[in-house]
């Protein structure tokens, strides 16, 4: 469960400041679909970031599964964010070095699980994107939808209470694009909390509930389909 | 987890293998001049202790250079060997003369001296006896020639019993020395014939007195009891005078030898250790461009949850792998360059010692750390969303 509560973060750039979040609130339960929709500059991107435990907020409290995330130094941000946030980027970021199954263990291994769990739990992790035949294949050996899953999965595999995806389909034709949104009902049917963040009304229209921001403010709450 | 580090690094090692040759290189020319330049004096050392040893480390050489009118007898010389601490005491002269066997002539040099310098110098026989005490009190012309005065001269080494000629006197050879040991390779090329004290005082027209003389130690342990004891004594025999005589202790050249070997193999090592630490600056640098380079993988790992000391530990262990593989192809360089050396110089054998080896490793090892450091520290300290923003 995911509570904001009047979250504000300020840039400098020179003399400017602006504003990337102005008391923002929000409220997401487990097993949502909620989408986040604003354009660029709007203050998505820092939204993204601070749900994401990336960055805290300068003001305001944000509570993840009830856990007060101000609170913690950068090391027991970087546990919080393997055990309970799985990301989805635009641009995939997978390791280039690894190969699928190397790069979907990579959060396990920073677990410390040992090596007869991890293999079990990246193979179903595998299987659950359709990727079991290509396991050994590294990312530039696989298409750009093929590498979402990739992500997908990677994402998956920690069993987080969310997954956050960044524009996961903006680098995607839409076709493929279309399947990732698939793979993500399918995964929300199975009980997965996501947060879709986007700028496209099309891909927002797709989860149970919209989240609009703008100027840093978010600004209506409304139901979706 | 530091297994998964390991390869990780090695991974990333190889994949840019020129770079971390070149890198490497810097350690590669550091480690092999340190354990090059180490094993060259180490071999020096060891050629120059030799041939010291070769002396007789065991031994003091007494020269009297002013007799003040009081000069020192054959017998007195040997009385010494009555004190404790002396086990042999024998007196020594030199002279020039002219060999002559059937119709063969050589320049020879001729010592002078008594039975214990048979046993002072460790002197070994190829055949016949060496001189006895009766014939230095007898006044015997007999002689002990070395080996090549016997090839040279009679062109055969079993020679006891011939008669040669020295400066017209004819003697009687009785033995003949064993050749230096050959493996240290300074075989004489001199000939060399040791005759009675007393018989090379009469030949050439001196007198009986003793100028020098060598004396061994009681205690083969320690020459410093029988120094100090001997040069009190000279003290005392010489009105007081410490310029009348002196008293060399081969081991104390030996000390002073080994210790200007050791000043240089510290020397040579510090200044092949400050290349090491150049080839560690490389490293330092090429791992700052690795960071550099690789600051979205640091933010793609540290999204999905690297603490920082998995991100401090995959660079540390990268550059301490570049500086390991650079040390271990250093040592197995400079084993080739040693064997060269030998190779070409014989009058050095240089060796390679497990002390330099592991002195090598260790140091590259430290190098590794000190400059992967700084460059890990770097990476291990970057802000997930900056280094997740960052494009190539």
């Amino acid at each position: 469960m995911i509570v904001l509560d009047n979250l504000c973060k300020n840039y400098e750039i020179g003399d400017d400041v602006v504003r990337a979040l102005d008391h923002a609130s929000l409220h997401i339960d487990d097993g949502e679909f909620v989408s986040i929709i604003g354009p660029s500059g709007s203050g998505k991107s820092t939204l993204m970031n601070v749900i994401g435990c990336l960055d805290v907020a300068d003001e305001g409290d944000y509570y993840l599964d009830g856990m007060s995330i101000e609170d913690y130094d950068d090391d027991e941000l970087a546990r919080i964010r393997n055990e309970k946030i799985g990301f989805v980027f635009q641009n995939f970021n997978l390791l280039s070095r690894l190969s699928a199954k190397e790069n979907i263990e990579l959060p396990l291994v920073y677990q410390q699980l040992p090596k007869e769990e991890r293999k079990e739990r990246v193979e179903e992790a595998l299987r659950r994107v359709k990727l079991y035949e290509r396991r050994e294949h590294r990312p530039m050996e696989l298409s750009g939808g093929q590498q979402q899953r990739v992500a997908i999965a990677r994402a998956l595999v920690t069993r987080p209470s969310m997954i956050l995806a960044d524009e996961p389909t903006g680098n995607l034709d839409s076709k493929t694009g279309d399947e990732i949104m698939k793979l993500f009902h399918e995964l929300h049917a199975q009980g997965n909390t996501i947060v879709l963040i986007t700028h496209d009304e099309k891909v927002a229209d797709q989860a149970e509930r919209k989240i609009r921001i703008l100027d840093g403010k978010v600004y209506d709450v409304e139901k979706g389909a | 987890m530091v297994l998964q580090s390991i390869k990780m690094a090695l991974d990333s090692v190889l994949s840019n293998k020129m770079r971390s040759f070149l890198t490497m290189l810097g350690m590669i020319i550091g480690v092999m001049s340190l354990v090059v330049l180490v094993s060259i004096v180490n071999g020096a050392t060891k050629s120059v202790t030799d041939s010291i040893a070769n002396i007789g480390t065991n031994m003091l050489t007494v020269t009297i250079q002013d007799d003040k009118d009081n000069p020192m007898t054959l017998e007195e010389a040997e009385a010494l060997e009555d004190n404790e601490s002396v086990q042999y005491v024998a007196p020594y002269s030199r002279g020039n003369a002219t060999a002559k066997y059937e119709r063969t002539s050589e320049d020879i040099s001729l010592y002078g001296t008594t039975a214990a310098y048979y046993d002072i110098k460790g002197l070994k026989l190829a055949s016949g006896r060496f001189l006895k005490n009766a014939d230095v009190s007898g006044s015997t012309y007999v002689a002990v020639i070395n080996q090549t005065a016997a090839e040279e001269l009679f062109g055969r080494i079993g020679v006891a019993g011939e008669t040669l000629s020295l400066n017209g006197y004819h003697f009687t050879v009785i033995g003949v020395l064993e050749e230096e040991d050959s493996t240290t390779g300074n075989t004489s090329d001199r000939l060399e014939a040791y005759i009675p004290f007393t018989v090379l005082s009469k030949i050439s027209g001196g007198s009986r007195n003793v100028e020098t003389f060598y004396l061994s130690s009681a205690d083969d342990k320690s020459m410093d009891k029988v120094e100090t004891e001997i040069t009190n004594l000279m003290y005392k025999r010489f009105s007081y005078d410490s310029d009348a005589f002196s008293v060399t202790n081969s081991s104390t050249i030996m000390e002073t030898m080994s210790s200007v070997n050791d000043t240089m193999k510290w020397m040579l090592g510090g200044i092949a250790a400050i290349s090491l630490l150049v080839g560690g600056i490389g490293i330092m640098n090429i791992m700052l461009v690795s960071v550099t380079e690789r600051t979205k993988e640091i933010g793609i790992r540290k999204a999905i949850g690297a603490r920082k000391k998995i991100i401090l530990m995959q660079f540390l262990i990268e550059a301490l792998l570049i500086s390991i593989i650079g040390c271990l192809i250093g040592i197995g360089l400079s084993g080739v360059v040693v064997i060269a050396i030998n190779g070409l110089m014989t009058s050095v054998s240089a060796s390679i010692s497990l002390d330099v080896v592991l002195f090598a490793m260790g140091f590259s090892a430290f190098i590794g750390v000190v400059f992967g450091m700084y460059p890990a520290y770097k990476a291990a300290n970057k802000p997930p969303i900056e280094a997740l923003r960052y494009t190539n």
